[in-house]
């Protein structure tokens, strides 16, 4: 299945995907290698027992056929959040300069594309880009290396502090049916500096396409990154996406993972933290309907003293759909004083949905505090039970408590218009109301 | 601290001695001639040796799983010994004939096959080896009307009821393990509780290795017919050898309507010296099949073994099916355990509960490892789960790897996991209360595992919680 790549990445080599330092047609090629020899994962992994790619690896996406969009800011009004923050638009993976706006900076900031970053410091790419997300053993990086397109370089100087939220935004439409989008993010945050990213998926319309996403983040020693991702794919979509991070010391990286859209969509949260008294916070929701299947997994690896993680995943689930979380905690013998905590719940709506879990803790230091807790259930009866007797019945009970499950983790989201265009989107779906 | 600890704890394996006894023995090595050598050696009707045949062909096409989160030098099944009985053993009408070195040796283990044990209200069949060596309290079980024997004897006198219900639970071709044991399967024990009796004493089979290089396979059937309970209990140890031995055991219960099996094992098999040099392998299926009403029950105390590989569980077959699983799990020098439980959710309303404590020291790696799994008809079901671990001295590891899954929405479940270090301010605290060091830990440890010592049958409560402070010593440093 995977050799029906290999014309693509023929004809890619030879029509621009070859352009660049000589490094990176190297490492496309020993990517597009590795990839072959892996094959896409089967349920026989272990990382990837409860989730299927077979609906993605039994077709071959096409590359997207290269046309300007006809889209207007108009159009894509609704998934800008802010319309003040800095962003850059991709449609089908394409840069579109029109609809983006990211020239309002600090002098020293940097954020440009990859192939602008590759010509103006090619060695400064090299020397982080592939280096933080290995695929070694991970297919779908290994594909997103063979054939990444035009990513964002994000670079924050020592001490500079980015306090309004960059926004990268992916669109595809109809003419992305049947093609892959492999977008590709490298963000550099140096020691004492701060940044706030937000990446949206966003689907117009019902074609079936894969996104297959890399980001890869360093985290330096005081730094912080909030990173945010909003996945609102079409129905029919496939969604892959693997965050691969390092935190060096007293580094706090906050991720947030919403996950509404797709058909199949896995999303990967690794991060390693390499420096003493570095924090990561991962926290997630996932809202499905319908036969949608959604896998999120996260790893932390604690590989230095005194660091702390915080997880916290949500996971509402209507219709027939399938939600898997599997939340990997690692301790190194050298990390001592480690405080860990992870807690997953997922909520059952209705009597076909089915969710899989597998929180997971390897530790090998003593001196530790870790924890997990895992719930699962349909809703409290006895809460139910309480707001009727307040006046507040049937349907409506059920829309407040299960948006209040959704709640929790909303609330950690530190952007005010970004938690609040989501609560918003929460409630209406729930209650058929609008929030004030 | 540390020095007095010390001095106090490093005693030795008290059961590690070797009795010095003839025995029977096959040669080393595993072709169809083995099974068939074996099963003549038991005089075995003529469907048992296919049954035994039939796991054999399977086991071959098999290869030994590795998944497990523990590391070993590689099994040579060909040079393992495959039965090995104490020579005087055979015509035995009564304890009388008993070898009064075997009896000495149960003594020495205190396990009392004589007359003593008649007064702790428990039932004895002590297992040497590959064969059972006796059996005690017959007379007032069979009164009863309740089966209590050796496997060996049982497919004998009651062939019906083992071909009915042996691999009903576990099939021959289960897993690796459960094939080899199937082909080449020894003794073990069979109960059979009739219909609406509770078995008036605890039931309980000692097992014993002595001989070097044999592997001891034992087969445990207990059946609960409806409206049954029973208590049973298995202790186990062995000599001190410088190789590793293998242990492969495969238990079945089957509970039938209404009935309760309880299960309960204190496991100190030899778990090699401080350097991880010997030491049993303790690879063993363990599982029980629930019918509506009926509960199964699993505590284990696991002490010894080089490795552990179990995971006791249980499908909830029934409507109202009840499953336990409490567990202590010890690790210490280089020991290795990965167990944990299944819980296989199918009939409506079943409740499952797993208590798991592990408690890992010196440079011992404990995991835990569990699945609790609500299949769509089982409307209601619930589990709890809580599952934590305590890590004395910063060489050794603790792990956890629970899988739910969920396919049922009015299911409700509920997980828990920590891990700590053994408290320093607790342990100062106790010392302030004029306790030293050594008590000061056992107490917390006791603490720590009291839920599930608690499911003990008093004696082996008792014994288990100084099983526990004799594999810590030397931990705290």
């Amino acid at each position: 299945m995977t050799e029906s790549y290999r014309d693509q990445f023929a004809a890619n080599a030879a029509n621009g995907g070859g352009e660049g330092p000589t490094w990176l047609p190297a490492l496309r090629a020993q990517a597009f290698e590795r990839f072959t020899a892996l094959g896409f994962p089967t349920t026989r992994d272990e990382d990837w027992h409860f989730t299927s790619v077979t609906p993605i690896a039994e077709r071959t996406f096409k590359a997207v056929k290269s046309a300007p969009t006809t889209l207007t800011l108009t159009d894509i009004a609704p998934w800008l959040v802010n319309e003040s923050w800095q962003r850059l638009v991709f449609v089908n993976g394409r840069l579109e300069p029109l609809l983006s706006h990211f020239s309002e900076l600090p002098a020293a900031v940097q954020l440009s594309t990859l192939s602008d970053a590759l010509r103006e410091e090619p060695e400064w790419v090299k020397q982080h880009l592939g280096t933080l997300a290995g695929f070694d053993r991970a297919a779908f990086t290994a594909l997103n290396t063979a054939f990444m397109q035009d990513g964002v370089v994000v670079r924050i100087p020592e001490g500079e502090c980015v306090e309004v939220p960059l926004h990268i935004l992916h669109i595809s439409d109809a003419h992305a049916a049947g093609a892959a989008v492999h977008p590709r993010l490298l963000v550099v945050a140096e020691a004492q500096s701060q940044v706030v990213l937000v990446e949206s998926y966003v689907g117009l319309g019902q074609a079936s396409y894969l996104v297959n996403t890399v980001a890869e983040v360093s985290v330096g020693d005081g730094a912080r990154v909030d990173h945010y991702k909003i996945q609102r794919d079409g129905i029919e979509a496939f969604h892959v996406s693997t965050v691969q991070v390092t935190q060096g010391r007293d580094s706090i990286y906050h991720s947030f993972s919403y996950a509404a859209g797709a058909a199949l969509s896995r999303t990967n949260v690794y991060t390693k933290l390499l420096g003493t008294g570095g924090e990561a916070r991962l926290n997630g929701l996932y809202i499905l309907d319908g036969t949608q299947h959604a896998d999120h997994q996260t790893f932390v690896e604690h590989l230095a003293e005194s660091c702390a993680s915080r997880e916290l995943y949500i996971g509402i689930l209507d219709g027939s759909s399938h939600g898997v979380f599997n939340g990997k905690v690692y301790v190194d013998p050298i990390a001592q004083k480690t405080d860990g905590k992870q807690t997953n719940k997922a909520l059952l709506l209705s009597d076909k949905a089915r969710i899989d879990t597998k929180p997971q803790l390897e530790i090998f230091a003593d001196d530790v505090k870790c924890t997990h807790g895992a719930t699962i259930g349909k809703l409290d009866e006895q809460a139910l039970f309480y707001l009727k007797s307040r006046g507040i019945g049937g349907e409506n009970a059920r829309a407040l408590l299960t948006y209040a499950f959704a709640a929790q983790v909303l609330e950690t989201i530190e952007i005010d218009s970004l938690r609040l265009l989501l609560e918003r989107a929460i409630f209406a779906r729930f209650t058929n109301l609008a929030l004030e | 601290m540390s020095s007095s600890i010390e001095s106090l704890v490093n005693k030795e394996y008290a059961y590690g001695f070797v009795t010095d006894i003839e025995s029977d023995t096959i040669p080393r090595g595993l072709t169809e001639e083995t099974v068939r050598l074996i099963s003549a050696k038991k005089n075995e009707p003529e469907w048992l040796l296919a049954w035994r045949l039939k796991a054999f062909r399977r086991w071959q096409t098999m290869t030994e799983p590795h998944w497990p989160n523990v590391t070993y030098t590689s099994i040579d099944y060909q040079a393992q010994t495959y039965y090995s009985a104490p020579k005087s053993v055979k015509p035995l009408q009564s304890l009388d004939d008993v070898d009064p070195e075997l009896l000495k040796t149960y003594a020495k283990l205190g396990i009392s096959l004589t007359e003593q044990k008649r007064l702790t209200g428990v039932a004895v069949d002590a297992i040497f080896d590959s064969v059972s060596v006796g059996t005690t309290m017959k007379t007032e079980l069979a009164a009863v009307g309740v089966i209590f024997c050796s496997f060996g004897e049982a497919v004998q006198s009651h062939p019906e009821l083992i071909q009915k219900y042996l691999g009903s639970i576990v099939p021959y071709s289960d897993n690796f393990f459960a094939a080899l044991n199937s082909a080449v399967f020894s003794d073990g024990s069979f109960v059979y509780i009739p219909k609406g009796v509770k078995c008036p004493l605890e039931l309980s089979t000692y097992f014993r290795i002595n001989a070097a290089d044999t592997g001891q396979f034992e087969r445990t059937l207990i059946v609960a017919d409806e409206g049954a309970s029973v208590s049973y209990l298995e202790g186990c140890t062995a000599p001190k050898r410088a190789t590793n031995q293998l242990h492969a055991a495969v238990v079945e219960i089957v509970a039938l309507d209404n009935s309760s099996v309880k299960y309960s094992t204190v496991q100190n098999w030899y778990a090699g010296d401080k350097d991880g040099v010997g030491g049993i392998f303790n690879f063993v299926t363990k599982r029980g099949k629930a019918q509506t009403n009926a509960k199964i029950s699993w505590t284990q105390v696991e002490t010894g073994s080089a490795i552990t590989w179990k995971y006791p569980s249980v499908i909830l077959q029934g409507d109202n099916a009840v499953g336990e699983f409490y567990s202590v799990a010890v690790v210490n020098n280089k020991q290795q355990a990965d167990t944990g439980t299944k819980m296989i959710h199918i009939g409506r309303n079943t409740r499952s509960t797993i208590i798991s404590k592990g408690i890992s020291a010196g440079q011992g790696q404990n995991s835990y490892r569990g699945q609790v799994k609500i299949l769509p008809k089982a409307e209601g079901a619930r589990n709890y789960t809580q599952c934590d671990s305590m890590l004395i001295g910063n060489a050794c590891g603790a792990h956890t790897f629970p899988y739910i899954e969920v396919a049922n929405n009015t299911a409700t479940i509920e997980h828990e996991a920590s891990t700590s270090k053994i408290g320093e301010d607790q342990i100062f605290y106790c010392k302030s209360r004029g306790l030293n060091a050594e008590h000061a830990i056992s107490l917390i440890v006791a603490g720590f595992c009291k839920e599930v010592f608690k499911e003990l049958p008093m004696e082996f409560a008792l014994e288990a919680q100084q099983l526990l402070g004799i594999s810590l010593e030397g931990s705290v440093g």
